[in-house]
């Protein structure tokens, strides 16, 4: 694109959006800065969620539609775990190794024997997720589950200045998507196997022939991923709540992450969770019965624009 | 739109220098998509194409309400041939021009909502239904979402492959959430409550045996105008474009002209059985367009075969036949696990569904050298 053209598009979208932001700082400051934190706390559960979707498609250009169905799973599995232990730190343990155990379970009975076909393996991961879905709605039933947030974080934080008070747990989350992010920033630059995972999203088969079993690491890949989901099922147990179409609800928002931020790219899924995390709340927030007609416009102006996404690079 | 016009609408000159110059060395004029040569279809010859199982199947639907209760005419019948139409649309997009778009039923519902808006729905929604009459919202509903699946094609076509699932899955639960949560256009969670088909010239259109007839109608309607299209330069150029998206377009054709094309024709098919839906059901809200209904599309399009346009119609009739009957096999609640097993089993082990599990059979046992037939 022209350089001309650049400065012309970041105008056209962002004097609107300074304007808005003047005008929403002016008229509820309050209001406004809530909307800010809430955009945010939403971003970073979406983060955790896509950024397993992220990496399971960047290594194996495998769709995993079941994805919404693992975080419901991980969450129902937290749920459980935190009302019998009543350890939050367990849950979120449970939740993680019981859908990496599934995802696992996954990869090793199923798509390992289908390779390189990227269209049935997704259509496996549709079936795979129907029966999930179905199976967690006949042992636990549709009625809505919330759990608890733990001691040290249940309440809100009083005397912020400008918003008065805001929900522990919900600030608390903030930190924990970006610990998550540089964790697993750290351990794709920083470690052996991350590096294995870089070289396979590059090329698999230069990977294969230099001596690493692609399946031992493919599997390790689709359990992170599928324990990500989980785990930010346990943690969406709290923030949000579990009930059957959440699984939907957290695939769609996966799939627009990953969409606007890049397929493949863990710094893109933060990117894209932050716009869908804030255009969604700020949506809610101010033309409630439209709100997703703002996600769906940022997804028709990237892919006009930017097909791959912000930092999505050629399959 | 005739042939020619398809030609100079879509191709450059080195288009149709290339065309011309394949079909010929084809010899005469066959172009191979699949693994079956299929010869143009021009309209004096078009009687040469049906052969007997046509007559049995046509002459058999036809029969079908003569013989068939109310119920299984109605409630299978009619059922299975909208939803199979919707499918067909899927099987057009997904078999023959390598785009697998989730986004049909998504068509189909904005088509549904339209004669909803435009049309006569219940007097609660009185507000918001403009009550045209009949034929203004079925054309309105139908052009509008044909407009509404050409923008959807243009969306996805700027990617490939399986990013097109993705990005028409995202379309299709986001118009679901839209539904949803606006009660201005959309009417909310409830939807549209008596949305009936009308009384054309003394016929109740809502009757079993003349709905039936309506979807036949409409069925085979567009099961001739898919195989139509498929022998059509048009049609086969879309299947080069699947075979080998590169090589079309060095060879002069316009790829995304063609992809879009193929969404907003794929569009008019959804568009036709959403209304047919709509009227079977006599109602339409977020539920008739939800990610169940998208997967089921997805599923009788699969169930039955996206190598060949009857595959739709067959995979819904299997489709429809699980569904009622379900019951008498396990409990209503657990529909989506066995249909969830079925779609599993069928992806798994029989790639191009009932109907490729068929042929299977057939060169398994009547050709025992395998292939020839």
């Amino acid at each position: 694109m022209r350089k001309s053209w650049k400065i012309f598009w970041t105008l056209v979208i962002g004097l609107p959006l300074i304007a808005f932001v003047v005008w929403g700082l002016w008229d509820n400051t309050r209001l406004f800065v809530v909307t800010f934190l809430n955009g945010m706390t939403l971003a970073s559960l979406y983060f955790i969620v896509a950024a397993g979707f992220t990496l399971v498609f960047g290594l194996m250009r495998n769709v995993n539609l079941a994805h919404g169905s693992l975080y419901l799973l991980g969450g129902y599995l937290g749920f459980l775990v935190a009302q019998h232990t009543g350890w939050f730190v367990l849950a979120l343990a449970a939740g993680f190794a019981g859908a990496a155990l599934v995802g696992l379970l996954m990869q090793v009975s199923v798509f390992r024997f289908m390779p390189g076909e990227d269209l049935r393996q997704t259509l496996v991961t549709i079936a795979l997720s129907i029966i999930i879905a179905d199976l967690l709605l006949w042992w636990l039933g549709g009625t809505v589950h919330q759990a608890d947030a733990p001691e040290l974080l249940s309440g809100p934080l009083r005397d912020i200045p400008l918003i008065k008070a805001y929900s522990k747990y919900r600030l608390a989350l903030l930190p924990i998507g970006i610990a998550i992010g540089v964790a697993l920033w750290l351990f794709l630059n920083r470690t052996r196997v991350g590096m294995m995972i870089r070289a396979g999203v590059d090329d698999r088969a230069m990977l294969s022939a230099a001596g690493v079993n692609v399946n031992v690491l493919f599997a390790v890949t689709f359990a992170i991923g599928a324990g990500l989901a989980g785990f930010g099922g346990v943690i969406g147990a709290v923030e949000l709540s579990m009930a059957p179409g959440e699984d939907v609800r957290l695939l769609l928002a996966s799939l627009i992450v990953v969409i606007i931020g890049g397929m493949g790219s863990v710094v893109g899924a933060a990117l894209g969770a932050s716009i869908l995390g804030l255009a969604e709340t700020y949506g809610l927030a101010y033309a409630p019965t439209y709100s997703v007609v703002f996600t769906f416009v940022i997804l028709a102006l990237v892919l006009a624009f930017r097909p791959r996404g912000f930092l999505g690079r050629p399959a | 739109m005739s042939a020619a016009n398809w030609r100079n609408a879509m191709n450059s000159g080195a288009g149709r220098a290339a065309m011309r110059a394949r079909v010929s060395a084809n010899g005469a004029g066959t172009l191979v998509a699949g693994d079956r040569a299929l010869p143009p279809i021009s309209i004096p010859t078009f009687w040469r194409h049906i052969g007997a199982r046509h007559v049995v199947v046509i002459l058999f639907a036809l029969a079908y309400p003569w013989f068939a209760t109310p119920f299984f005419t109605f409630q299978i019948g009619a059922q299975s041939l909208a939803l199979g139409l919707i499918a067909l649309s899927l099987t057009f997009l997904g078999g023959y021009g390598g785009m697998v778009s989730l986004a049909q039923i998504t068509v189909a519902g904005i088509a549904g909502y339209g004669i909803a808006i435009f049309g006569a729905a219940s007097a609660a929604d009185a507000t918001i239904s403009l009550g045209w009459p009949w034929w203004v919202a079925v054309l309105i509903s139908i052009v509008i979402a044909t407009v509404c699946a050409a923008f959807i094609g243009w969306l996805s076509v700027r990617t490939e492959g399986i990013y097109t699932i993705m990005i028409t899955l995202a379309v299709g639960v986001a118009f679901y959430y839209l539904c949803l949560q606006n009660y201005s256009v959309f009417n909310g969670f409830q939807g549209f409550q008596r949305v009936h088909a009308p009384t054309v010239l003394g016929v109740n259109l809502r009757d079993a045996m003349p709905f039936y007839y309506l979807a036949l109608f409409w069925s085979l309607a567009g099961y001739f105008f898919v195989k139509y299209l498929l022998r059509a330069p048009f049609g086969i150029a879309l299947q080069g474009i699947r075979d080998n998206p590169r090589r079309m377009n060095s060879l002069g054709f316009n790829v995304t002209a063609h992809r879009i094309a193929a969404y907003a024709l794929a569009g008019v098919i959804a568009a036709v059985g959403g209304v047919l839906l709509v009227w079977y059901n006599g109602l339409i809200g977020p539920g008739s367009v939800g990610t169940s209904w998208i997967i089921n599309i997805l599923i009788i399009a699969v169930l039955g075969g996206m190598r060949h346009p009857i595959g739709p119609f067959l995979g819904a009739v299997v489709f429809v036949l699980l569904q009622t009957f379900a019951i008498d096999l396990i409990d209503r609640e657990r529909f989506n696990l066995l249909i969830g097993a079925v779609f599993l089993v069928i992806v798994l082990f029989s790639p191009d569904g009932l109907l490729g599990w068929w042929a299977g059979l057939k060169s398994k046992f009547l050709t025992p050298r395998g292939g020839v037939r």
